[in-house]
């Protein structure tokens, strides 16, 4: 009996497994095909492994430009979403104030909708402050839109901290921006980790934003270059899917490296909504 | 969400009560707090109001013009771009693709990470790995995984095209066929967040207390009945919140659809934020735009009351 569920399990789980890789190892062996070869043996290794794809693009500047553009955006974004929402996080926590409910209420209204909704009045307010084709044009937006969820998730850590801490800091004569920065911030770093990630995912692949108010191909983030590339070469596949596996390394070498942030982070909406 | 504050506020000057950490703060450093709130709240209130709030009050205001962006809005035309809207068979047709996503998230998608989920949920080495696995479409950018998608789907090329050519057949064209291409979209949906959905589940099922499981298996019922009987019930809230991501992301769902088909053929696989994007912002029609935009934060605000319904009663029955 026991046999048989460890057999159908294995069967099952094989089978998910090849679901989920297989479009993956089609698209790395791809790259390193002819465009005949292609066009014949999708799943098999190449005839005749040619690298030409892939140097190609690691050799223009424009990848790396793009690239760097993105970890720029993103930098930005994770560093400025971290502060201003642990900021504002700290004093919805710890400080009694009034209209603090009012005030967290207001800032936790972000949760309710999609960014489409507001994507063209954004446009219009970033062309108004003359921010369109810079990053700070897709830094400010992203950075408002995560505020709701980060400080939601912060709020609720920093509560949760023992508050013998925060008195023996008063009694020492510690003044809230100190607690703020010795206390609160270090004993945080799990759930900051989590927000960053989700951050720093969020910005590393945004589209939509991006899509609106930058045009210049010279700020381009890597999304929409990579679109543009494939419009560029249409169905010579063998170019585009060396330019997908280059563009999947960060995320998969981030998701090798801190596995169980990235999960933790990408699923924290389940674990503290 | 919101936690709900029960405390009323109160004015800075309130008598402390005992032990409370807060009036502790409050009574040590009453001047600090005006100071700290002053440094701490107005980046986040600044940036939130600015490129959030205020753009979500804009997008109605904006709705009820026709107004292609430049200078001021001066053409009022009332409801018309809600009644143009409304009246579009491809936005019909965007959100019943919308609704599709849904129903296979429900009926395929959740099901399957459930699944999978329960047979992973154990701390071997093998189940560590497979989890590894099943979480990496998740972590990829929908760009990418449409364009994987594209390469896989192209009849010349591609996986469909070889396996049609081992049975000796022409293969079709999977994305250039209205209906097809919908079909399509839906199996790179479920390829992409099913990771996602089973990590939740397999959260749940780790909190599924393991005492209640093994007490069952003492008194000899089978895997199947514990599974049945108790880890699934118990795993139920966790259920209602997967279908809930399910709703919003679906209601989300933009770079998959540009990077796979564009919407297309014939405009037959956008979602609702792919016609927005394809007929509002390219071509500068930002009233109508704006009116999608707020439909869309209506469903959005109904699907949040509707799921605290449910979760309310779920809670309350417990």
């Amino acid at each position: 009996m026991k046999s048989f569920f460890s057999y159908y399990r294995w069967l099952v789980l094989l089978a998910v497994a090849s679901f989920c890789l297989v479009p993956l190892w089609a698209t790395v062996i791809g790259g390193f095909k002819t465009s005949g070869d292609l066009r014949t043996n999708a799943l098999g290794l190449p005839r005749q492994w040619i690298v030409e794809n892939y140097i190609s693009i690691v050799s223009t500047p424009r990848f790396w430009q793009m690239l760097w553009n993105s970890a720029v955006i993103a930098t930005f974004t994770v560093v400025l979403t971290l502060i201003v929402s642990s900021l504002a996080a700290y004093t919805l926590a710890h400080l009694r104030f009034a209209g603090r409910k009012w005030i967290s209420n207001y800032l936790t209204l972000g949760l309710t909708f999609p960014f489409a909704t507001a994507v063209l009045p954004v446009f219009i307010r970033v062309r108004d402050l003359g921010l369109l084709d810079t990053y700070w044009g897709v830094i400010l937006p992203q950075v408002a839109f995560n505020l709701s969820f980060s400080i939601v998730l912060l709020r609720s850590f920093f509560a949760e901290l023992p508050k013998e801490l925060f008195e023996a800091a008063t009694m020492d004569g510690c003044s809230y921006p100190r607690i703020f920065l010795r206390i609160t911030l270090p004993l945080s770093r799990p759930i900051l980790a989590t927000v960053g990630v989700l951050a720093l995912v969020g910005s590393w692949n945004n589209f939509l934003l991006p899509l609106v108010t930058i045009n210049d191909d010279s700020v381009y983030p890597w999304p929409l270059g990579i679109m543009q590339y494939q419009g560029q070469y249409g169905t010579d596949w063998g170019k585009v899917l060396a330019f997908v596996t280059l563009t999947m390394i960060p995320a998969i070498t981030l998701y090798l490296m801190a596995q169980k942030q990235v999960i933790a982070g990408l699923t924290s909406g389940a674990v503290k909504g | 969400m919101p936690s709900k504050t029960t405390v009323i506020d109160e004015v800075p000057k309130a008598p402390p009560q005992k032990g409370s950490l807060r009036s502790g703060l409050r009574k040590s450093y009453q001047s600090g707090t005006l100071t700290t709130l002053l440094l701490f709240l107005p980046p986040a209130l600044v940036l939130f109001s600015l490129f959030v709030i205020l753009p979500v009050g804009e997008a109605s205001y904006f709705s009820f013009f026709n107004w292609n962006g430049y200078g001021h809005p001066n053409k009022w035309i009332d409801f018309e771009n809600y009644l143009r809207v409304f009246a579009d068979p491809v936005f019909l047709q965007s959100l019943g693709n919308n609704g599709l996503v849904i129903l296979v998230s429900a009926f395929i998608q959740v099901p399957l990470a459930l699944w999978v989920a329960l047979l992973i949920a154990d701390r071997t080495r093998s189940s560590v790995v497979f989890r590894a696995i099943f979480f990496v479409p998740y972590i990829l950018a929908d760009v990418v995984a449409g364009l994987i998608w594209r390469y896989l789907y192209d009849g010349d090329y591609g996986l469909v095209g070889t396996i049609f050519r081992w049975f000796g057949l022409d293969a079709p064209q999977v994305l250039a066929e209205v209906g097809w291409a919908t079909a399509a979209l839906l199996l790179v949906v479920v390829w992409k967040y099913f990771g996602f959905h089973m990590a939740l589940f397999i959260a749940g099922r780790q909190n599924v207390p393991y005492d209640v499981i093994e007490s069952a298996r003492i008194d000899g019922a089978s895997r199947w009945k514990i599974t049945r009987f108790i880890v699934l019930p118990l795993m139920r809230p966790v259920v209602v919140l997967s279908l809930f991501f399910s709703l919003l992301g679906s209601l989300q769902l933009f770079d998959l659809i540009i990077a796979l088909t564009g919407g297309g053929p014939l405009n037959s696989s956008h979602s609702a934020v792919s016609y927005l994007y394809t007929f509002g912002i390219r071509r500068m029609r930002v009233g109508f735009g704006s009116a999608v935009g707020v439909v869309l934060f209506i469903i959005c605000v109904l699907v949040m009351l509707f799921y605290k319904r449910i979760f309310m009663r779920e809670s309350s029955t417990k």
